[in-house]
């Protein structure tokens, strides 16, 4: 018998007026899986969120959750589908006790059902002691570790996370990852959007890369990887224009460019490059200042496919808002 | 049905709850009225010697309290979507009509409790003295006017979305439903084009109701007032729930 795909997407396309936010993605995600959408803001994510979570309809094409598909029995799927959204959702003026009973009621959760997972979920999240005092009185990371809880509270078998550490600091940051490795080690399949490379490399069993509304790569972290050949070289020198067309008419290495002052490109091996490379530059009158060399990262395969940094972004705007500085 | 019983009341315990926990909301809410009654009651009365304008007054500012706080509880929908709030009413396996009427139920709730407390000072301040049946009779009144109020609230909350117009929303429904309705004149006094525009005001049928409840004062026959109540109300509720529905995040 053929497994059933926990989520199928196919040919998903969301229009606002002319603009093509979400452009004909398809793609599918397997039940236990950790699934990562990751792209720079306005790539689409936070939209495609909404269609897969029914509160919004696509232009074109659709998905299955769970088998069932998002047009046709919308109500069927948020009972099966947790979320935390990107933005905060939370009452403010509600204890966090509240604010998860509410929600176990609109799930329809019996009361002693709900009592009990309410205790569960707080431990998970180690809110437990704050369960009575009100929302607003809690921090960027209690909040955030609050939704997820709340997102988990009806035991859904999928739950989306979009851009679950934004602007929480590096610290706070991490150990939001060790909730979520937790919750997949649960079996929960999760999907995942981020814009920060380090948490899809560090969390997800496949990355989907999406710019522009398109999914431009999807696969394991590793073998996005491996569409850098070898090693990432990084020389900074004090002419940058002539050591890149140096680069690229000797042929020392593939895709070179500049970025951030200074010139990178990919070679095989570049502890044996590094050599003839210095000697090219000084026949050539190039001074060089420093030689970076590291093994490919997920940037490295985001600007070899964009041509663009990821770029970062601060919190505290709403989606839409962060999509106009952006010019859209 | 059973199911969407329990969602009904999670939306109205939200209400309920939020109220309860802001003790500024409870403490304004109850000045302002207070403060129409004695400063309005006092002043004005002063003018019209012969008149009992305090009394006459005590079911137009139960009104009022409960047209405020009603439209505020349902405009309130335009907050909910700016603090996201929005987001987890319509992604949970609810229908639109259970946030609809869980949001008007929860509304009236605090409405009614406040409209009570400003009766319960004016028999006190002995401007009025109803009997029991009038008292149960003003309370079933109180709900179903602020039923209605809620839902013209929630109507405007989901024609008008950004949160910029909220208070101008909120002023320009509230203002003339107050003053061009007969809480704070006699109708029998008023000019003709303010007779004619109170006429058409939801809130006249309210403070009429009420003040035949608690003066035996009103100028409709009570089951008049009534059915032109429920009337409103269902239409009104019957609006809400058919543009809530084609509200998004
Ligand atoms: N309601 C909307 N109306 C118009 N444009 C929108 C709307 N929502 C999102 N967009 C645009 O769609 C693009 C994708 O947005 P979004 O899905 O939020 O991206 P991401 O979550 O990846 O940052 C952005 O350019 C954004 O401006
Ligand atoms: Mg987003």
């Amino acid at each position: 018998m053929e497994k059933m795909s926990a989520i199928e997407v196919i040919s998903l396309t969301k229009k606002f007026g002319a603009f093509t936010a979400v452009d004909s993605i398809s793609f599918s995600v397997e039940e236990g899986e950790l699934f990562g959408f990751l792209g720079p803001n306005g790539a689409g994510k936070s939209t495609t969120a909404y269609i897969l979570t029914t509160l919004l309809k696509p232009t074109s094409g659709t998905a299955k959750i769970n088998g069932i598909d998002i047009l046709q029995s919308p109500e069927k799927v948020r009972k099966s589908i947790g979320i935390v959204f990107q933005d905060q959702t939370l009452d403010n003026r509600l204890s966090a006790y509240d604010n998860l009973n509410i929600h176990g009621m609109l799930y329809n959760m019996p009361a002693a059902a709900r009592k009990k997972r309410i205790k569960e979920v707080l431990e998970l999240v180690e809110l437990s002691e704050w369960e009575n005092k009100l929302v607003k009185t809690f921090s960027g990371g209690m909040r955030r570790r609050l939704e997820i809880a709340r997102g988990l509270l009806h035991t859904p078998k999928i739950l989306f996370l979009d851009e679950p550490t934004l602007g929480l600091d590096a610290h706070t940051r991490r150990h939001m990852w060790t909730y979520i490795k937790k919750l997949k080690e649960q079996g929960i399949t999760i999907v995942l959007s981020t814009h920060y490379l380090e948490e899809a490399d560090a969390l997800c069993d496949r990355i989907a890369i999406i710019d522009h509304g398109k999914i431009i790569a999807l696969d394991t972290p590793q073998n996005l990887k491996k569409l850098v050949g070898g090693q990432v070289l990084s020389i900074k020198s004090q002419d940058n224009e002539k050591m890149l067309g140096l680069v690229n008419s000797k042929n020392l290495g593939a895709n070179a460019r500049i970025l951030n002052g200074s010139v990178s490109f990919e070679v095989k091996n570049g502890s044996e490059a590094i050599p003839g490379i210095v000697n090219a530059a000084e026949k050539a009158g190039i001074k060089i200042e420093s030689i970076e060399l590291h093994v490919p990262s997920l940037e490295d395969v985001f600007i070899k496919l964009t041509g663009e940094q990821i770029r970062e972004e601060t919190a505290g705007q709403s989606d839409f808002k962060r999509g106009l500085a952006h010019g859209h | 049905m059973a199911i969407e019983l329990i969602k009904i009341y999670a939306v109205w315990f939200r209400e309920v709850k939020r109220f309860a926990n802001s003790k500024s909301r409870i403490v304004g809410s109850l000045a302002m009225p207070l403060f129409f009654l004695i400063a309005l009651g006092g002043g004005i009365g002063a003018l019209v010697p012969d008149f009992n304008y305090p009394t006459f007054i005590l079911p137009g500012i139960i009104g009022m309290t409960i047209l405020f706080n009603s439209i505020f509880s349902g405009v309130s929908i335009i907050w909910d979507r700016e603090l996201g709030y929005l987001k987890e009413l319509l992604v949970a396996p609810t229908s639109r009509a259970t946030i609809v009427i869980g949001k008007a139920l929860g509304g009236a709730t605090t409405s009614v409790l406040q409209g009570a407390v400003i009766l319960a000072l004016g028999i006190i301040f002995g401007l009025a003295s109803p009997s029991l049946i009038g008292v149960l009779l003003a309370i079933f009144i109180m709900v179903i006017f602020a039923t209605l109020i809620v839902s013209i609230g929630i109507i405007f909350a989901s024609i008008i979305t950004e949160i910029e117009t909220f208070q101008l929303v909120v002023n320009l429904i509230m203002m003339p439903l107050f003053f061009l309705s007969n809480a704070l004149f006699p109708v029998e006094k008023m000019p003709e084009w303010l007779k004619t525009l109170s006429m058409f005001n939801p809130v006249s049928y309210g403070v009429d109701a009420l003040r035949t409840l608690i003066n035996g004062a009103g100028s409709n026959p009570f089951v008049l007032d009534i059915l032109i109540l429920l009337a409103i109300l269902i239409v009104a509720l019957g609006l809400a729930g058919a543009l809530f529905n084609r509200t998004s995040i």
